[in-house]
């Protein structure tokens, strides 16, 4: 049974807040909620499904935020697998839709992060909770960003990948976010400005790294017969796949990641091959993780990652645009932001993205990692296309 | 006298310990390093736990590492908040392949940042860090 086109992404809202001290997390996800809707001509009493991910303390704050709106929709989805979760849940929830669960969907998310002064990336673990696994990695001192910098290193020794090849990541990305009034570094960067700033965790750079804010966002997801009545153009839910990696019981070959497997069920799925991807998001909580997610979902073979992010090739004139929105590393990075991926790549079908528009963009990929490439991680894979 | 201070001093997380995980934390504080294979089929595998993952079996052996290996991988940590290690910077993460085939994650001790090198051999020395846990680390071999 194909979900190919079945469903549709009908509404999507990106909150544009970057630092809301003001604002209440729930507040943030609900004015999110309110302007996916707007967005599709929907209204909250059309809401009969809600995924989030599992915020608060008891895991289970996605009841509280149905009663923060109250909401009692038929169904619910609190998939908690980190940034890429609103990835995969625009999928549980277009699975949902198809299966008769539910017929108007929202997917939402919010994040305090920079005004809760959360330290996303070099905070720490604490001890003596945790999972099994958790108990020998905390002693020895782990960071999100540590996690990364170990596959960096790895394909640097293995492959020659350079500093420089990551640093044009950062200053592509940088690119599209000075054309994005929203985001919140916008004055351009060279390679050179990446590679002058300070070690966090070698080879890892401050500028190979996400930055932290506030943010929000929705989607409003429903069957593509339904949203082809409403307000905006559908985009059409072709394919996904999600799943995750870790140690693999101590024999992990650690440059092989999720997006191997998500990708490989998404492009199966969706029928369609990689030549016809237009544009991607692809979740760039640092420079190598992007690197490394386009070689593992097959835009090139494994290895060759350097040359292909090189030479402006993903700028969104380039042969393989992506992050148009100014990504993790320039816009904005609450801790998880596979919404943002689903959001601009549903407006870039829409044809919406101005100056930063991709030319005739008609089947966009969207990728979502949570947790970190070096321990435990997930990968969420969505193929989208306006036809 | 000296370890009491030590453990009082120590401000690094400790690992929960647990039925499950106690013999692999015991045979470190005798400073010997022992991972598990399955009894059934043969599989080796690190962390420890009470499941085979390949045939689910719950019969392990446990077998001595020569506690040689080299390095797969490493960074140099320069930034973290963490209490403990926020004292130490910069300090060394690495994951280490042991010769009996397994990847563990570790610190590199007696090695500075530049030294570090992927490939590079190294052995394990132990440090007791408070009476009931001795941490596996490691260091360029001699
Ligand atoms: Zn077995």
């Amino acid at each position: 049974m194909s979900l190919t086109r079945k469903t549709a992404v009908a509404g999507v809202f990106e909150h544009p807040t970057r630092f809301a001290p003001d604002k209440s997390l729930f507040q943030i996800m609900a004015e999110s909620v309110r302007g996916a809707l707007d967005d599709a001509g929907l209204t909250i009493k059309d809401v009969n499904g809600l995924c989030t991910t599992g915020i608060g303390m008891s895991g289970m704050g996605i009841v509280g935020f149905c009663d923060y709106l109250n909401l009692t929709p038929n169904f619910v989805d609190s998939t908690s697998i980190g940034g890429s979760s609103f990835v995969a849940h625009t999928a549980h929830a277009a699975a949902a839709i198809h299966a008769g669960l539910c017929d108007v969907c929202v997917v939402v998310y919010g994040s305090t992060a920079a005004s809760s002064r959360f330290a996303i990336g070099t905070g720490g673990e604490r001890g003596g909770a945790g999972d099994p696994c958790d108990q020998y990695e905390i002693p020895f001192g782990p960071t999100t960003v540590g996690a990364y910098a170990m596959i960096a290193q790895r394909h640097m020794h293995d492959y020659g990948t350079t500093a420089e090849q990551l640093a044009e990541i950062a200053v592509t990305t940088r690119l599209h976010a000075s054309m994005n009034p929203a985001a919140k570094y916008r004055d351009p960067i060279t390679v050179e400005d990446v590679l002058a700033s300070r070690i966090i965790s070698s080879p890892l750079h401050l500028l190979d790294c996400c930055i932290i804010s506030d943010g929000g966002g929705a989607l409003v997801i429903t069957s593509a017969q339904r949203a082809r009545d409403l307000k905006k153009k559908p985009v059409y839910i072709l394919g996904a796949g999600e799943t995750v990696r870790h140690a693999a019981r101590g024999q992990r070959d650690f440059l092989e990641i999720a997006a191997a497997q998500s990708g490989r069920l998404a492009f199966e799925r969706a029928g369609v091959a990689h030549k016809d991807i237009d544009m991607a998001m692809i979740y760039d909580s640092f420079t190598i993780t992007v690197l490394a997610t386009l070689e593992n979902l097959g835009f090139c073979k494994r290895g060759e990652g350097g040359a292909f992010v090189s030479g402006g090739r993903l700028r969104f004139d380039g042969e393989f645009p992506i992050n148009t929105d100014g990504g993790g590393l320039s816009s904005n990075h609450p801790g998880m932001r596979g919404i943002f991926l689903v959001i601009e790549a549903a407006k870039q079908l829409r044809g919406e993205c101005g100056p930063r528009q991709v030319k005739d963009c008609k089947i966009a990929l969207v990728h979502g990692t949570g947790g970190a490439l070096g321990t435990r991680h997930s990968g969420a894979t969505l193929i989208l296309s306006n036809q | 006298m000296a370890e009491q201070t030590q453990a009082k001093k120590y401000s690094k997380p400790l690992p929960h310990l647990d039925e499950e995980n106690r013999p692999w934390w015991e045979a470190l504080q005798r400073h010997e390093l022992y991972i598990q294979k399955c009894a059934e089929c043969g599989d080796v595998r690190y962390y420890p736990r009470a499941l085979c993952t390949n045939c689910m079996s719950s019969q392990v052996q446990w077998i001595k590492c020569s506690g040689r290996g080299k390095v797969y991988t490493f960074t140099t940590t320069y930034q973290n908040q963490a209490p403990g290690f926020r004292e130490s910077i910069p300090y060394i993460m690495a994951y280490v392949e042991l010769e009996e085939g397994v990847k563990m994650l570790t610190n590199l001790v007696d090695c500075q940042p530049e030294q570090a090198k992927i490939g590079m051999p190294v052995e394990v020395v132990y440090e007791d860090v408070t009476p009931a846990v001795t941490l596996a680390k490691f260091r360029p071999a001699r």
